[in-house]
């Protein structure tokens, strides 16, 4: 008896050590994947900073492009990027959180609001290349918007808004039903249950989702192209229908030159885009800790 | 019985969950200033019948409603009426707490500040709060979150919120099922000081609350109204022999 159990112990240890070493062996997998990628990414970072850090002072952020590298800088670019992204903002935060208000808290379930979430969905996932085609045929051409800042606006507001949809729709979902009819049992009405309950709920989410849209925005590159930013600007937008540059093809343009120190130039305009990206996210993890303190 | 006035009165009343007869052709009075307990077991329909009372059925995709309930000899689901304001005139109180996510006293004063209430906020929320028996425990921290209440003050806080709307009838969804046996007594208690003043109704799965706190009893099973009358008779005296073998636990 006590033998056939210490050999049902043993054999009971021996598959809980095995089951044991799996359950760290996909620990270390996963440990091993995410390093991977930091480790990537610190490379990646460190040789634009090795190429371009010198470059990045005052006079880079305050010069016009120039065909001397030592005075060319990127202050169009920097510029007609802040338009670009403050236009697009105005244009995508209003229609995208609107509409997914719309789907989430007015529209029947029935086929044709799945028909249309399928294809936002659909839409998030098309390449930013046809959304520029898209641009330059509707807003550059029939719309006669010509290269202007409202055009490129307009554009990447298109490329934009499925993610800001899906991000606040997401954020709508994830508010509690309870909340809603707890509302409603007290005789509010559709729009003051959204306006007091729901909204405040989902404001971090929906934050969140917009400023990683914009983000999204700022580094976009092949729809400008598409339609038409200039790539070489010595004058700043003064108005939504003047021509523009910005930073993502100030720096493509840059790394195109054959000569080694506008690829210097490029590194400090790809420094100066991290930036902006980098302080748009913290932006983001602020508003996301605070909303989840209250 | 026969000499009071129903509030509410479901005549001949069906919903159905698509082609789904959830209640079957119920006619039921609700007494003014009485307790009326709905019992029966789980998928009976109860809860059903008592979100129809103030039309939250509304916000379930997919129901209907055939037959009448009348308020006041008006009819609940006639095309004139405004939902809103039937829910403003017949409250609720859910199963599981469900406090906004606000300070205890915006979570009062939510209701009558949408509602267009003018007067005073702070003197309507206190009283409202006393009325729930909430008043003692929360006076000194009216700005602090509903979340850091306990469970069965949540609920109290609920029944406050509900209460500050000064509302005809409260319906109650199993108020006292995810809560401990102190907060449940607590609770009752407050019902026999509430009727003085509100007609409630209570859906509980809970056989001796319904006989310690209810006026008058309706036993549902299968969507159907099987007996109905004075809370003494149900329990002790039941018409039906299967309200008998429910109230004495021999099913459900």
């Amino acid at each position: 008896m006590s033998d056939s159990s210490t050999q049902g112990s043993e054999r009971l240890n021996a598959l809980l050590r095995k089951r044991q070493f799996r359950s760290r062996l996909f620990e270390w997998v996963c440990a091993g994947v995410t390093g991977l990628a930091v480790v990537i990414l610190a490379l990646l970072l460190q040789d634009v900073f090795v190429d371009g850090y010198r470059w990045v002072d005052a006079q880079f952020l305050n010069s016009f492009p120039s065909r001397f590298p030592e005075k060319a800088g990127i202050k169009s670019a920097l510029v007609g990027t802040l338009w670009l992204v403050s236009f697009t903002a105005l244009i995508a935060i209003p229609t995208g959180v609107l509409a997914a208000i719309y789907l989430e808290e007015y529209a029947p379930k029935n086929r044709l609001t799945h028909f249309i979430e399928i294809n936002i969905a659909n839409l998030a996932g098309v390449p930013s290349i046809v959304f520029g085609i898209l641009g330059l045929a509707i807003f550059v051409r029939f719309f006669g918007l010509g290269r202007s800042v409202i055009a490129g606006a307009l554009t990447m507001s298109l490329l934009i808004l499925p993610v800001i949809i899906i991000a606040a729709k997401e954020a709508i979902r994830s508010v509690p039903n309870s909340l809603r009819l707890a509302a409603f049992a007290l005789g509010a009405t559709r729009w003051q249950v959204i306006r007091a309950h729901v909204l405040p709920s989902a404001l971090p989410g929906i934050l969140t989702g917009i400023i990683l849209a914009l983000s999204r925005a700022i580094g976009e590159t092949a729809p400008l192209i598409m339609i038409g930013a200039l790539t070489f600007v010595a004058f700043l937008p003064e108005s939504p229908m003047d021509e523009f540059t910005a930073l993502p093809i100030q720096i493509f343009n840059w790394t195109a030159r054959p000569q080694e120190t506008f690829h210097e130039l490029a590194a400090g305009g790809i420094i100066v885009l991290l930036t902006v990206l980098l302080l748009m996210n913290a932006i983001a993890v602020y508003i996301r800790y605070r909303g989840s303190k209250k | 019985m026969s000499t009071l006035n129903p509030i509410l009165n479901a005549k001949n009343l069906s919903i159905f969950y698509g082609d789904n007869e959830a209640v079957k052709s119920i006619s039921l009075p609700i007494y003014e200033r009485k307790i009326t307990a709905i019992i029966g077991p789980s998928g009976c329909g109860k809860s059903t019948f008592l979100r129809s009372l103030n039309r939250m059925n509304d916000f379930i995709d997919g129901v209907t409603h055939k037959g009448e309930i009348l308020f006041n000899d008006e009819n609940l689901y006639h095309d004139s009426v405004d939902p809103v304001e039937v829910r403003l005139r017949i409250g609720m109180v859910f199963q599981k707490a469900n406090p906004f996510p606000k300070s205890i006293f915006r979570n009062v004063a939510w209701g009558p500040n949408i509602n267009g209430f003018e007067g005073n906020s702070e003197l309507r929320v206190e009283n409202a709060l006393k009325q729930a028996a909430l008043w003692e425990e929360v006076a000194d921290r009216l700005d602090d979150s509903a979340l850091n209440l306990s469970g069965g003050q949540q609920q109290r806080l609920c029944i406050a919120r509900a209460l500050a709307m000064e509302p005809e009838v409260i319906l109650m969804d199993e108020p006292c099922s995810a809560l401990d046996p102190v907060s449940t007594a607590r609770i009752e208690d407050l019902l026999f000081e509430l009727k003085q003043k509100f007609t409630i109704v209570i859906v509980t799965h809970n056989m001796q609350q319904a006989a310690r706190v209810s006026d008058y009893t309706a036993f549902m099973e299968n969507g159907v109204l099987v007996e109905f009358g004075e809370t003494d008779q149900v329990f002790t005296r039941p018409k039906e022999s299967r309200t008998e073998e429910y109230v004495t636990g021999r099913f459900g």
